[in-house]
């Protein structure tokens, strides 16, 4: 790990988004309706987006020449500092909604705080990005509501995803010294925000949240799940078979 | 082929900015669009600062690329295109003459003051770009492109972009 925590959260963020955009994009032209499958596109635009900027400061700060493609497309998975939940698979649609709402209701409070740091670099970015995962969360917050609300088979499909994915939301906001120097004093206003936010909606949305407190963690630190493997071997493997090929 | 310019002010190419179209929204103009930020000289360069509306949206390289050529068209070969990122973008930037061009092309312009802050959830009234009628429902926050949602009049019964707060 690089004794540089700005670097470190950087490569966190992109990481975040970049492997979570990579995960949805792959509903495009699959999605049960036309506008869920032009909204899941959208939000991977969003979040590659994101990824551009996260992974371009990582190799400013890092200044070994290495660009936003290098970092994405040549990295092993024992490099990539993405959080657990992000890598989990698609499964079905509320899976995939359910690890986007898990997600979304992290992501915004946290750019929120960032937006207001004192590193200016990465305040520009929180500041352009919590625009975008504004509408994420809104869309995310209303069909968690809505499926989990909705009919018996929409509810049980939401509560097994959420059975199956609480346990890995807890190393969104278990802060360690990287969190820490970057986030200062914003490190338990996340994590506040995102328990009360997250209990509110489940709630509203007539699902439990496991009672299980035992919470996965590791991807800070590059000790990633087995879905990992797959899905950077999928997004990597042109720029890996035919090293720097462009468009 | 336009006449060459040979000194051309700050002024001068803000005006030639003006006749950038949007790629996908070719009735507004970048300038319009509130997506270049600055003209100015640096020496013999001439640099125009833009600004990206959405992070992902494939159309701001287009927008860099049609912003250089506009320039280089008339003559003048250094050009610089900077991207900033802050302030961030914001619907609040488009002119008053763009929302009207956009409505006038069946696009409901952004509502003042409207952006989502997360988990908004509330009802929002969008007018009809094509009869006026306030009578709309949100289908979806997203739509054909990252700066469009997706709605429905219950009158005319016509589906229509708005162009969201941003
Ligand atoms: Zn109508």
């Amino acid at each position: 790990m690089s004794d540089n925590p700005t670097y470190e959260f950087a490569l966190r963020m992109g990481d975040n988004s970049l492997v979570l955009g990579q995960s949805v994009s792959a509903w495009c032209g699959h999605a049960p309706i036309l506008e869920e499958d032009i909204a899941l596109a959208n939000v991977a635009l969003d979040l590659i987006g994101q990824t551009r900027m996260w992974l371009g400061l990582a190799g400013e700060l890092e200044g070994k020449g290495r660009s936003a493609d290098d970092l994405a497309f040549l990295r092993d998975a024992r490099g990539f500092r993405n959080c657990l939940l992000v890598e989990q698979p698609n499964g079905d649609f509320g899976q995939t909604l359910m690890r986007q709402f898990l997600f979304d209701a992290w992501h915004h409070p946290m750019l929120k705080v960032l937006a207001d740091t004192d590193d200016a670099r990465i305040a520009e970015i929180a500041e352009k990005s919590v625009k975008e995962v504004s509408y994420h969360l809104d869309r995310s917050t209303d069909l968690i509501i809505r499926l989990g609300d909705g009919s018996d088979e929409s509810h049980g499909r939401m509560q097994t995803a959420l059975d199956g994915l609480w346990c890995y939301t807890g190393e969104l906001y278990a802060a360690d010294a990287i969190d820490e120097a970057v986030l200062t004093g914003g490190v338990r206003k996340i994590e506040e925000q995102y328990k009360d936010y997250t209990s509110k909606v489940i709630d509203e949305a007539t699902l439990t949240i496991p009672e299980t407190t035992f919470m996965h963690k590791g991807g800070k630190a590059g000790l990633h799940t087995e879905a990992l493997g797959p899905l950077l071997a999928d997004m990597q493997i042109l720029q890996r078979s035919h090293p720097g090929a462009q468009w | 082929m336009a006449m060459l310019a040979t000194n051309p002010s700050v002024k001068d190419i803000w005006r030639w900015l003006e006749e950038v179209p949007d790629p996908e929204i070719p009735v507004v103009s970048v300038v319009e669009l509130g997506i270049v930020r600055d003209v100015a000289r640096d020496g013999d360069v001439i640099v125009v600062t833009i600004t990206p509306t959405y992070s992902g949206c494939p159309a701001t390289a287009v927008i860099a690329i049609d912003i250089e050529q506009a320039i280089r068209r008339r003559g003048v070969d250094d050009v610089r295109i900077e991207t900033i990122l802050s302030p961030a973008w914001t619907t609040a930037w488009i002119t008053e003459a763009a929302c009207e061009k956009l409505k006038a092309y069946g696009i409901a312009p952004p509502e003042k003051g409207a952006a989502c802050v997360g988990a908004l959830r509330a009802g929002m009234s969008i007018d009809c770009p094509l009869c006026g009628s306030s009578n709309t429902e949100c289908i979806s926050q997203f739509g054909s492109t990252p700066c469009k949602a997706h709605y429905r009049c219950k009158d005319c019964l016509e589906p229509f972009d708005y162009f969201k707060s941003f």
